[in-house]
């Protein structure tokens, strides 16, 4: 236990002193508070027009204004972690290898699991340092907001949105284990998550046996029932399964430098 | 309290290092020679729990490498070739989270980190960054690395590789130091090295055993046949083939070499002579009396270097132990020398 927080603690630290815990920190702020403000002015606009149209031709205005920003905010937050979570996890181990350090902590009374799970909680814990600052966003909106915002649904919103990034950070920091260069571990990450984005675009709307798997699959597809506030079991297991794959292979691949030659 | 049994390490069809068995004392200093791949990291490695060994067994402290490995890698310090360091910390933050690592108990980190940092030096910057320190600054750093929480033995891999001299000096000094406390194995392919720093050496040559004996015992072993070796003046055309009978007359001569230098009036001998027989006095005599024009008599020593040299560059790569190899191995290698 105590070697695992130990190396908790060293990669917390090595994420603050170098420039890389800010840069993504600040780029993934301004991203998601540019996009925040952006949807909230297009949808009071669209609300606004919705509401002039309902008095003209009668009936009461039906949209859900606080719904669509959180379920479009979702969104914009899933899309810019496919771009920021490979930058958080490329180093993770290959720079380990690449310095020698990793021959260190393997001849440490330290076991893989917590060589991985250290790791892995402290890129995890940078995550959440990288998501808390937009509940602020909402925390603005609240106190304009008429009715209440509806924070049951953000809540799930945003444990879908975590769901996501502890499964991307966990196949990230697979790839990084498998080779010694960070630029080719960012890379494969990101063009790896490219593809689970896009794997279900050609199947959209078709209800063959194929396309429900790619569908299923595509690992962007299971946040957005939460963003509705649905907290679905299924997805729930589809994220916490691939992370713990992810992380049994990083294990594997640890264990397996042992037995390979240099 | 290191015990190395019939230890086989394979890579596919290669064998990186062959049945190897040797032991070391508690407080030794044990020089691991060879040339470059000759099986010295590979072996460390498995000692220190990184490699599985292929075959047989090896045992620091009396626990296994392998079924109690986690027992071996507290009780084991290691420098890897490339010292393993986080540059963006500094000394004294990667030195904790080394003791940390190793399971050092907390209250005790502070007090080891400083022993460490004393011991090589480093006290004084100990709040810089690794990243900014030079070469010989990283190696303390290694070292220090590898002793902060004061194993029982310590396994350095070419500690002083890369280093200026006055740094190679240093981290000698630095390596006798640890001796007695701590048990140390040290690679190197730098003979002056072993000479300087080792109780003991084991040479190891394409994953073998060449020899296991003290610095000093591998050069009076194969002294066999010490050499003399006389410079005379060369007055007439025929001096080196006089010189050469007068010498071939003398008792107890095993063989001669005799060269003129070009480009100057001298003609050097080589007298190849039994073991223990000192022939020199002898042979001024001879040399004086058949009228040559004595300039220079000395005895040439074997260092480790010549015997290093021998038991690596052996077209058989057989194993040589103890006092085998004979005189005429040596002139072989003297000649190349020369």
């Amino acid at each position: 236990m105590n070697g695992l927080f130990a190396i908790y603690r060293r990669e917390m630290k090595s994420y603050f002193v170098s420039p890389i815990a800010y840069i993504v920190i600040g780029f993934f702020l301004l991203i998601t508070g540019y996009f925040f403000a952006n949807i909230l002015s297009i949808l009071i606009e669209r609300s606004f027009m919705a509401q002039m149209q309902s008095q003209r031709m009668g009936g009461a205005p039906d949209m859900d204004v606080p719904g669509l920003v959180i379920r479009n905010f979702v969104g914009v937050i899933a899309t810019v972690l496919l771009f920021l979570i490979p930058m958080l996890t490329m180093g993770v181990y290959s720079e380990e290898r690449k310095r020698g350090t990793m021959e260190m902590l393997m001849t440490s009374p330290l076991t893989e699991l917590q060589i991985v799970l250290g790791k892995f909680l402290a890129s995890l814990s940078l995550f959440a340092l990288m998501l808390l600052p937009t509940l602020s966003y909402h925390g603005i909106i609240s106190f304009y907001s008429e009715p209440r915002l509806p924070w049951r649904i953000i809540g799930s919103g945003y444990l879908g949105i975590f769901l996501l990034g502890l499964t991307l950070l966990a196949i990230g920091s697979f790839i990084s284990a498998l080779t010694e260069s960070q630029i080719i571990a960012g890379v494969v990450t990101f063009v790896i998550f490219l593809l689970l984005w896009v794997l279900d675009f050609g199947v959209r709307g078709a209800s063959t046996t194929t396309g429900e798997i790619f569908k299923y699959l595509s690992i962007l597809q299971h946040y957005e029932t939460f963003a509705q506030g649905v907290i679905d079991t299924s997805s729930i297991v589809f994220y916490l399964s691939v992370t713990v794959l992810g992380l049994f292979l990083t294990l594997r691949i640890i264990e397996s430098m042992r037995w390979r030659r240099a | 309290m290191i015990e190395v049994d019939h230890l086989t390490k394979s890579y596919g069809q290669s064998r990186a290092v062959d049945d190897i068995s040797f032991t070391v004392e508690k407080g030794e200093i044990l020089g691991f020679l060879g040339p470059n791949g000759a099986g010295k990291t590979t072996t460390m490695r498995v000692l220190t729990g990184y490699l599985p060994a292929t075959a047989g067994t090896a045992r620091i402290a009396g626990y296994d490498v392998f079924d109690q490995s986690m027992e071996v890698r507290r009780r084991i310090g290691y420098l890897p070739e490339t010292p393993p360091l986080y540059p963006e910390m500094t000394i004294e933050d990667y030195l904790t989270f080394v003791a940390r690592i190793k399971g050092v108990s907390a209250t005790e980190i502070g007090g080891r980190v400083d022993q460490a940092m004393a011991l090589t030096s480093l006290t004084s910057r100990r709040n810089e960054l690794i990243k900014r320190l030079s070469r010989g600054y990283k190696q303390r750093v290694g070292i220090a690395q590898a002793i902060v929480h004061n194993p029982d033995v310590v396994i350095l891999d070419e500690p002083t590789v890369g280093l200026d001299p006055n740094q190679i000096k240093e981290v000698r000094k630095l390596i006798k130091g640890l001796a007695g406390e701590h048990t140390i194995i040290l690679s190197t392919h730098i003979l002056p090295e072993v000479e300087i720093t080792c109780d003991r050496v084991v040479i190891i040559n394409k994953g073998r055993i060449a020899a296991v004996d003290t610095p000093r015992n591998l050069v009076d072993q194969r002294r066999s046949g010490s050499q003399v070796r006389i410079s005379v003046r060369n007055s007439t055309g025929d001096t080196p083939d006089k010189l050469r009978q007068t010498l071939l007359s003398i008792g107890g001569v095993q063989g001669v070499e005799v060269s003129p230098v070009e480009g100057s009036e001298l003609v050097t001998a080589t007298i190849e002579t039994g073991l223990g027989n000192d022939l020199r006095s002898v042979i001024a005599h001879h040399v004086v009396g058949g009228h040559f024009e004595l300039l220079e008599l000395g005895t040439i020593n074997v260092s480790l270097e010549d015997i290093f040299q021998q038991l690596t560059t052996e077209e058989k790569a057989g194993t040589v132990t103890g006092p085998a190899a004979t005189s005429d191995d040596l002139s072989t290698v003297r000649k190349e020398n020369n």
